[in-house]
């Protein structure tokens, strides 16, 4: 556990990306813990006399068009971005790894039919297909939530089936099956424990799509309905005032770039660890 | 006999890491026109890094060399990169230890053949060169040449490619052939064949070989020189009767000693 | 030759499974499509009656194979809401999407590749620190955020297009490419940043194996080893990432028409989803996924004609 500590602590003076990648997170992380707490206002409280201002010591992001506050809003939204991205991510990790594993492992007529449902699944851009879903089950962020997680289990899907098919003829495998090991302890106790790496890799790279996807479908008015805050909405509602008053729609903006760009450092870090 | 290859006090350091690390140390390398040098010794011994360097391929910035490789008249060492380049392949040419991936798999075999005179004789027209290098294959025993020129790499078996990439390192018709481990990746049959092959190439063509190997059997079959390096250094050299008869040093007998000889009668060791 | 037929039937079955996918979900959703077209104000006998001449009636497998009969025809059904076909609506915005995602991946080549090489040959310098840092932090920027940044940039402190000023390609064709670059150019930029960091560390890898030492053996330069020997094989997984992208961009395109205000098929997409108008929406889903399907076995075809180890038999 030390020698853990020492890693990590070596890397952060070191390791360039990953020192971003931790200072980044930790940062949109504070952002959103807080928010849990204390916002400086209520994020759908207006104020007629404050609209569209600029970033002002009452205001470190200014307000919207409709005098509500800007920092208040992110941090709401970004809670509802990485509670979305989060559950995405679980839903497309668990039935992906469940439904990679099983027919990774068994093979067959079945195999064959999921795969092909899988490929044609894959065919969709994951975007595409949460809009197909939306507009079956209807607009609002646990549609949306649902949609995305459905959209991500093809992928997951296919890397743990690709993973499974290599391990199943290892040796150890073999050894475990000659010792009379049952599939289903087969499975996840001695296969999935030893693709947690590609996994791990595949998450990262998941959340950071899920965080983009949902703040594009947010964008389009998918997700969280006024006056709720979400990230995407509110940088296309702010895109018409964007000339006038810039920081309403680069405020928003940015705080998604960090979440992906502190993600995706923390990758990148973990990519060249030292 | 003409020298046209003298090496001398060749000194080879790697920085990868803390310490420096020798990689060869005092080399002294005289070849003659015509004559067959081997290079012999375990693996880590300095042999193929001192061939890479004669070859002009130890680029690498963390890495010193020093000495003289003297080659018509110019050190190669020293000389700047373009003149270098002017040697390798046309005057110089070398050959890997591993046939399968040292051709390139996305190219076909007769692009990679006339590679070199595509290089350096731009004068030479493309049918030329294709004539050239279909009549190299075929010199190197590769049957059905016409059709080989069209293939790729995957399309070969290792022996096969090993004698593509013979003709593509002999189509300037060099003076030099290093030949680097040239058989270690193949099969015994085809072994003997490749070592049959760099003779008849000595043999017509003239053209000095250093062949660098750690099996002294084979290079008995082939040189009338050998040098035995250990560590990085030069441990003995000399012609090869004299080495194998009277090996002055400890680790040269061990070396032949290691050579598998067939004893009759004794079944122990076959399967 | 074997290989390729192969592929296209495996296609054609994925876009069967596709269309059975589609059509299933827009039909089991509950609501009757004949009440919806007629309005909730219509007497029972007329709706039973458009039911009829709908054919709602029969069965599920009769409804699938007349929608896909119709589909392949070249007829994709009428619009709930303006009762149109919807290929009347839907043909003339094509070539605007499709313009689009194709501007965006030509320059998603035309920049990507020389930057690739550029990072690569100065590998751990300044230039390609630098640059690596930008791509990460471009990797980062969702497209219509970009969008919105490009058109605050070129639009509204450079002055090079005018927002929102689209002018269709009936009217103009120079001002439609020139008002379609900034929008695509939104799109690539991403897709730039992931096939630039690819491209580099498919370069660096082909450059340390044997055959590209080999090629230095003969005298080639590093320009020649780079151009003649190790691009070719860099390129190999690059085009398959290149295909999946060109499909992710006739996708990406639906977010960045919003942002450019394009009135493509994205807008149609858009009002038909809030609008329910289902026949629609399944046209368009169905259209964007025959592209994606189709590009995929380009990509696959394409591929194996670059790396003749698989080759085109078998």
């Amino acid at each position: 556990m030390n020698s853990y500590k020492k890693a990590i602590h070596k890397n952060f003076k070191e390791n360039t990306f990953f020192r971003w990648g931790c200072i980044i997170t930790v940062l949109i992380l504070l952002l959103v813990v807080v928010g849990l707490f204390w916002m400086p206002y209520e994020p759908t409280a207006m104020n007629a006399a404050e609209k569209l201002k600029g970033i002002s010591l009452r205001h470190p992001m200014g307000t919207d068009n409709m005098g509500r506050d800007v920092l208040s809003r992110v941090m709401y939204g970004s809670r509802i971005t990485l509670l979305i991205a989060a559950g995405t991510v679980a839903i497309g990790t668990v039935a992906g790894t469940i439904i990679g594993a099983l027919t990774g492992y068994f093979g067959g007529m079945l195999d064959e039919i999921i795969m092909r449902i899988i490929d044609a699944l894959f065919a969709f851009p994951s975007i595409l297909l949460a809009l197909v879903i939306v507009s079956i089950f209807g607009i609002g962020w646990i549609q949306l939530l649902l949609a995305l997680g459905i959209a991500f289990v093809p992928s997951f899907a296919r890397i743990v089936r690709g993973e499974v098919l290599r391990c199943r003829n290892m040796d150890y495998v073999e050894n475990a099956r000659l010792q009379g090991v049952s599939d289903f302890r087969m499975i996840f106790v001695h296969i999935l424990p030893n693709i947690r790496g590609v996994l791990m890799s595949s998450i990262l790279i998941g959340f950071n799509n899920a965080v983009l996807a949902e703040a594009g479908l947010s964008y389009l008015g998918i997700g969280s309905q006024p006056p709720y805050a979400s990230l995407g909405k509110m940088l296309s509602d702010a895109q018409q005032y964007m000339f006038g008053n810039p920081s309403y729609v680069l405020c928003p903006g940015i705080v998604i770039v960090l979440m992906v760009l502190g993600f995706s450092f923390l990758g990148e870090g973990i990519s060249r660890w030292k | 006999m003409e020298i046209i290859l003298d090496v001398t006090d060749l000194h080879i350091e790697f920085h990868d890491h803390d310490q420096p690390e020798v990689a060869v140390e005092d080399f002294d390398l005289m070849l003659g026109e015509g004559e067959i040098v081997g290079i012999v010794g375990e693996s880590g011994s300095g042999k193929s890094m001192s061939a890479l360097a004669i070859a002009g391929l130890l680029n690498r910035k963390s890495l010193t060399k020093s000495g003289r490789i003297m080659f018509d008249g110019t050190d190669l060492l020293t000389c700047d990169r373009k003149k270098l380049r002017s040697y390798q392949g046309d005057e110089i040419s070398i050959i890997f230890q591993e046939p399968m991936t040292s051709l390139n798999p996305v190219k076909r075999i007769g692009w990679q053949v006339e590679e070199s005179l595509y290089i350096h004789h731009r004068e030479i027209s493309k049918e030329d060169r294709r004539k050239r290098a279909v009549e190299m294959l075929g010199s190197v025993g590769l049957a059905d040449a016409e059709n080989v020129y069209y293939m790729y790499p995957h399309e070969l078996s290792g022996g096969m490619r090993q004698r593509v990439m013979i003709a593509a390192a002999m189509i300037g018709n060099p003076k030099i052939l290093i030949a680097d481990e040239p058989t270690t990746a193949l099969d015994v049959t085809v072994q003997a064949q490749i070592v049959e092959l760099l003779k008849k190439i000595n043999r017509e063509r003239n053209t000095s070989i250093i062949f660098i190997s750690h099996d002294l059997s084979l290079v008995s079959q082939l040189c009338q020189r050998v040098i035995v390096m250990q560590h990085g250094n030069i441990v003995e050299s000399g012609r090869c009767s004299d080495i194998f008869s009277r090996p002055r040093h400890l680790y040269t007998k061990r070396l032949i000693a290691a050579i598998p000889r067939i004893d009759l009668g004794d079944d122990k060791d076959r399967r | 030759m074997k290989y390729i037929i192969k592929k296209l039937f495996m296609m054609i079955v994925t876009l069967l499974v596709v269309s059975i996918c589609v059509f299933l979900a827009f039909n089991i959703i509950p609501g009757d499509p004949a009440l919806r077209m007629l309005g909730t104000e219509a007497s029972p006998e007329l709706v039973e009656q458009t039911r009829q001449e709908m054919g709602l009636n029969d069965p599920l497998p009769v409804r699938y194979g007349r929608w896909l009969f119709g589909f392949v025809q070249g007829d994709f059904g009428t619009s709930y809401n303006y009762k149109i076909p919807v290929k009347d609506m839907v043909i003339s915005k094509v070539p605007i999407t499709l313009t689009m995602a194709v501007m965006a991946f030509l320059l998603t080549i035309l920049i990507s590749i020389p930057l690739g090489i550029l990072t690569a040959r100065h590998e751990g310098g300044l230039l390609d620190r630098i640059l690596m840092v930008t791509d990460q932090i471009v990797m980062s920027i969702p497209p219509f955020f970009s969008g919105i940044l490009i058109t605050l940039i070129f639009g509204m402190v450079l002055r090079l297009f005018t927002p929102g000023g689209f002018t269709n390609y009936t009217v103009d064709v120079g001002k439609f490419i020139r008002y379609l670059f900034f929008p695509s150019l939104a799109i690539a930029l991403p897709k730039v940043a992931m096939t630039v960091k690819m491209l580099r560390g498919s370069l660096l890898d082909e450059s340390m194996k044997d055959y590209a030492r080999t090629a230095y053996s003969r005298g080639n330069n590093t320009n020649g080893v780079l151009y003649r020997h190790v691009l070719k094989n860099a390129m190999i997984p690059v085009i398959t990432f290149l295909g999946m992208a060109l499909a992710d961009m006739v996708a990406g395109s639906i977010v960045i028409e919003q942002v450019f205000s394009i009135p493509g098929i994205s807008r149609i997409l858009m009002t038909s989803i809030s609008n329910r108008d289902y026949p629609v929406v399944e046209a368009i889903i169905m259209g964007i996924a025959m592209i994606v399907i189709s590009v995929n076995f380009l990509v696959d075809v394409v591929y194996r004609i670059v790396d003749p180890r698989i080759g085109l038999e078998e």
